[in-house]
């Protein structure tokens, strides 16, 4: 009745073709999962999940939409949720996913998180963003951390440089590489990058505790205080070190930099390991992976989620068989061996993993036992899109110049209080 | 029309001459230099791309990058390359500019030899729709699209197509139509001709220049749209553009240089023989209607 | 049987009138499935966006009524001003240029030039590309890393420099030398076909007369060429405003937010930063200013046909 309806409307030269196509039939056991994995390394990592249950009976179907991080599959989703066509799943990042539940449009797992636990697995700052209202509305797939500096060892040990353990020590290794020439910070100039950088200055400025003033309670007290100054300064400090062609290089030029021996250090994610190993390259041994000096301890991480959407019942069993194979700890293994990110259980073996990724399971471990598990703000993990966009605003154009320090505090407080 | 190949009326000396073909060779250079970069660089392999010289010929030759875009290169979860989306492109692409393209003729027939009061109106209300930014359409269509069950599926997407492409194809109609002797259509009416019959018989055979202009439009606007593809398709549907997308566009892992320009080069292969094959008839359908005015 | 004949004659009267009724109403009937479709999916929609703009809408539409509360803020945003001075930047530079290379291609082109028919696909075939397949190839070559001026460093000249899409300054001319690759071309043949319609006899009379080939364009052809000055200002215009791909290729609005244009500023406004009802504004003040150039056009157009 409903598409007899439809066709009437739509105007009858349209309709003669559109009777030969058909709609997606609501299939018993299929999932529709909506991603931005969409090549190389991860999209064959998500296959196995793929396999994972198509073994179980439940087939995918897959729609990936790559784009700016996630953005245009975001963009996608909106359409899809209006159009009342929702995936069964949903990549997301942070508070995305708290946005989506709060507009009433995920589906609640409790049944199967009960059922296997996943209370007592997670860490609970990932709980943070994968439970609204209490009830569990999303499956955690990785923990990124966002505040590692990747360094080039044959650089480091040729000038002598220590592992640096703090900011004034950064500065003088940094300073040494650039006085032999190189390019001593590999760096994109994207807004993300800058922030991602920005994360972690702040952090080693006021520790924890300014990080979460700052940028989870969004106190203006401390977003226009000195320390944030100081942390503008610092920034100011790293620009200097960047070389002149760093505006819109996309953050794996900035690591090939660092591994083909023209620039020193990158200050990025763990997924960028992903391109040292691709290298050839052996941590330890051509390069290094150590925290944002002053942030030892802290972790500040992204975490990838699929979020499912309510899809009504038919859907459901295939769903909750998604979710369970999510967090199923064999895939959690297997996923983030390959896309150099750990687990989001805190249970998983640590066997498969190589050092880099032993030493981030085992700091992301000690960081949730002792409180220091933040999440990042320049991957929508501290606050929401609008206010994480004003910052990168800010950040952006003070990394660029636009601002001194003292104005770029005064932006900030105005631009957070204007986004909210 | 019959002007194509008169003889110009300017008297040029050899050395004008000269210049004239330096200008635009000059001018061919710029814009093939693109085109050459992402030819040249497809056909490197990865390494020789990291390290060398963009503009220089490959030093190994290598086929691979293309055959692994076409149907090996990881999309999503499958390691399709972009061959299923070609046929997902073309099954929407068609019938988008088949029916835009009818359409368009109808009304510019109407709108030039059954004029009405107010036509002018509602000419200028269609043209107008040209110049809407798809970005504000996304929800409010998104929203129709499912209330219609066409939502995810290429009806829907050939629906959105043939809407946003109705102001140009009856702009071009109209305007074409518009220096269409009357008097025929008079005289057809005369002998008792109808509506449909003068315009099948009469209109249509002479159509042929504005139709290649309006069909050549439509195909690129279409065949290239990326908006409305990834928001309004599904997993079983998404067009090539969208997953030339997801081939170069992946926020993690290694760029694939090679891959993605022979994939870009593959996505864009049907618009460029479009253009090749029938860009005389396109310039002489523009002078035949849509420069007009 | 008289009686029969008039009935007949006045039943067949009727069906003839009722013809004629029907071809007076049929080519209405014909158009208005599309002005339906365009009434309700174009003019909806910006009734639509409007009511948007003065909602609290964030992530989703949402019909919470704030007046003009959006408007304040957009014009408050220094991300705004900054994409309406580079708009005009843009603009202004984008359809001049594109305009003086398409005609002076053209011109060219129409002097019985050899291999015409090669050389009118290569200037044509940018506008079948979309930015999707060639803006890689872009920013490649205006990388100065990798691009133009690092080759001209591997072949020998050192000192040159070609820096622009790294500059915050010069970033958004970058973005004008692609657009105008992109439809200089499209220009170009919309002045060849706009040349390939004049009379011909009237320039050899001129030419008689002993005008020089300076004057003969500057008196004859060019104001001949009027329709389709027109017609490349509208093209060129619409997409200008229109613009989004070309940067997000290109620099994604950077250097910082130095080459944001509403569009740009439009989506993200929209979509990534959960702002839609700014967004709304935002888009509201684009379909002025896109009004504001195509109604005046219309009309001068439209009315002229009436005389």
């Amino acid at each position: 009745m409903k598409r007899t309806l439809s066709k009437l409307a739509c105007g009858v030269a349209v309709c003669a073709i559109m009777t030969g196509a058909g709609v997606a039939s609501a299939a018993d056991s299929s999932v529709e999962v909506l991603h931005w994995w969409t090549s190389g390394g991860e999209a064959s990592a998500l296959n196995v999940l793929k396999e994972d249950l198509e073994s179980n009976g439940v087939s995918w179907k897959d729609m990936p939409v790559a784009g700016g991080g996630g953005e245009q599959a975001m963009t996608v989703l909106r359409a899809r949720v209006t159009a009342g066509n929702a995936p069964t799943a949903v990549q997301m990042l942070g508070f995305d996913i708290q946005d989506w539940a709060a507009e009433g449009a995920l589906a609640d797992l409790n049944s199967v998180a009960a059922k296997e636990g996943w209370d007592d697995v997670v860490p609970a700052a990932l709980q943070r963003f994968a439970k609204h209202d209490g009830k569990w509305i999303s499956a955690p797939v990785n923990v990124h951390s966002t505040n590692w500096v990747w360094a080039n060892k044959k650089i480091f040990d040729e000038l002598g440089i220590a592992q640096p353990a703090s900011w004034d020590e950064l500065v003088a290794a940094l300073d040494k590489i650039k006085a032999a020439g190189y390019t001593a910070v590999a760096h994109g100039g994207q807004a993300w990058q800058d922030a991602t950088i920005f994360d972690a200055v702040v952090m080693s400025v006021g520790g924890p505790d300014l990080y979460k003033k700052a940028f989870v309670d969004l106190d203006p007290a401390a977003l226009g205080s000195d320390q944030m100054k100081e942390a503008f300064d610092r920034m100011a400090t790293l620009r200097s070190y960047v070389d002149d062609n760093f505006s819109g290089r996309d953050w794996n030029l900035a690591s090939a930099m660092v591994i083909e021996g023209k620039a020193g250090v990158q200050f990025m994610g763990d997924w960028a390991k992903g391109e040292f190993l691709k290298a050839n390259l052996k941590p330890g041994e051509d390069f290094l992976c150590f925290r944002f000096p002053d942030t030892q301890g802290t972790v500040t991480f992204n975490s990838d989620q699929f979020a499912m959407f309510s899809i009504g019942e038919e859907g459901r069993d295939a769903q909750v068989k998604l979710a369970s194979s999510i967090m199923a700890p064999s895939f959690q293994s297997a996923f983030n061996v390959v896309k150099g990110s750990v687990p989001a259980r805190t249970d998983v073996s640590d066997e498969a993993f190589d050092a880099c990724g032993k030493k981030g399971m085992k700091e992301l471990a000690e960081a949730n036992a002792s409180g220091k598990l933040f999440g990042s703000m320049a991957h929508g993990h501290a606050s929401p899109a609008a206010v994480k966009n004003s910052i990168y605003d800010v950040v952006t154009a003070h990394f660029n110049g636009e601002f001194d320090s003292a104005e770029a505090v005064e932006e900030l407080v105005s631009a957070v209080e204007g986004a909210q | 029309m019959s002007a194509a190949s008169k003889d110009t009326a300017l008297r040029t000396g050899a050395i004008a001459r000269a210049v004239i073909y330096s200008v635009l060779i000059v001018f061919a250079v710029f814009y093939l230099l693109p085109l050459f970069v992402m030819l040249v660089n497809s056909v490197k392999p990865l390494d020789e791309i990291r390290q060398g010289n963009m503009l220089a010929f490959p030093q190994a030759f290598t086929i691979e990058p293309w055959i692994q875009a076409w149907g090996e290169a990881q999309i999503g979860v499958q390691p399709t390359g972009l061959k299923p989306y070609f046929v997902n492109s073309l099954v929407m692409v068609i019938p988008a500019v088949a029916i835009s393209t009818f359409l368009g003729a109808i009304n510019g027939y109407v709108l030039t030899k059954w004029q009405f009061p107010g036509h002018r109106i509602v000419f200028g209300l269609m043209l107008f729709s040209c110049f809407i930014p798809f970005q504000i359409v996304l929800i409010p269509m998104a929203r129709i699209l499912g209330l219609l069950d066409l939502a995810g599926t290429t009806s829907g997407l050939v629906l959105v197509h043939v809407v946003y492409g109705l102001g140009f194809t009856t702009l071009f109609f109209r305007n074409y139509y518009d220096a269409f002797p009357t008097e025929l259509i008079r005289a057809a009416t005369i002998d008792g001709a109808g509506f449909f019959r003068i315009f099948r018989r009469i209109l249509l055979p002479s159509s042929g220049p504005i139709i290649v202009v309006t069909v050549i439009w439509q195909f690129t606007n279409v065949w290239n749209d990326f908006l409305f593809g990834a928001s309004f398709a599904d997993f079983d549907s998404q067009p090539m553009t969208v997953a030339l997308n997801n081939l170069v566009s992946s926020s993690t892992g290694v760029k694939e240089y090679n891959v993605h320009f022979a994939g870009a080069i593959l996505a864009a292969l049907p618009t460029l023989i479009v253009y090749v094959v029938s860009g005389r008839y396109f310039v002489r359908g523009l002078m035949a209607g849509a420069v007009k005015g | 049987m008289p009686a029969r004949l008039a009935l007949a004659r006045a039943t067949s009267e009727v069906a003839i009138e009722m013809i004629e009724r029907l071809q007076t109403y049929l080519p209405r009937l014909v158009l208005s499935p599309s002005f339906v479709l365009i009434l309700l999916f174009v003019y909806g929609f910006i009734v639509f966006t409007g009511y948007l703009s003065m909602s609290d809408s964030r992530m989703l539409p949402s019909f919470g009524f704030v007046g003009l509360e959006n408007f304040g803020k957009l014009f408050n945003l220094r991300h705004w001003s900054i994409a309406l001075k580079n708009l005009a930047i843009f603009g202004i530079l984008y359809i001049v240029i594109c305009t003086v290379i398409g005609l002076g291609l053209a011109i060219l082109l129409d002097m019985k030039i050899r291999g015409e028919g090669v050389l009118r696909p290569i200037y044509l075939y940018p506008m079948a590309l979309s930015f999707i397949v060639t803006g890689t190839a872009w920013k490649w070559f205006l990388d100065p890393g990798i691009g133009l001026e690092h080759v001209m460093h591997l072949w020998g000249w050192e000192s040159f420099s070609f820096n622009w899409i790294k500059s915050r300054e010069m970033a958004i001319y970058t973005v004008v030398i692609a657009a105008v690759w992109q439809s200089s071309g499209f220009v170009m043949a919309m002045f060849l076909a706009g040349l390939r319609g004049i009379d011909n006899e009237i320039l050899k009379a001129a030419q008689i007369d002993g005008a020089s080939n300076w004057q003969l364009y500057r008196r004859i052809v060019i104001p001949m060429l009027r329709p389709a000055f027109l017609s490349a200002f509208v093209v060129l215009a619409h997409l200008a405003i229109k613009a989004y791909d070309l940067v997000i290729a290109l620099t994604n609005g950077g250097p910082g937010r130095a080459t944001e244009l509403p569009a740009t500023f439009m989506y993200s406004y929209s979509f990534t930063r959960n702002q839609m009802g700014i967004g709304a504004s935002s888009a509201v003040i684009m379909l002025m200013m896109i009004a504001s150039i195509i109604i005046p056009y219309l009309y001068s157009e439209l009315r002229e046909k009436k005389s």
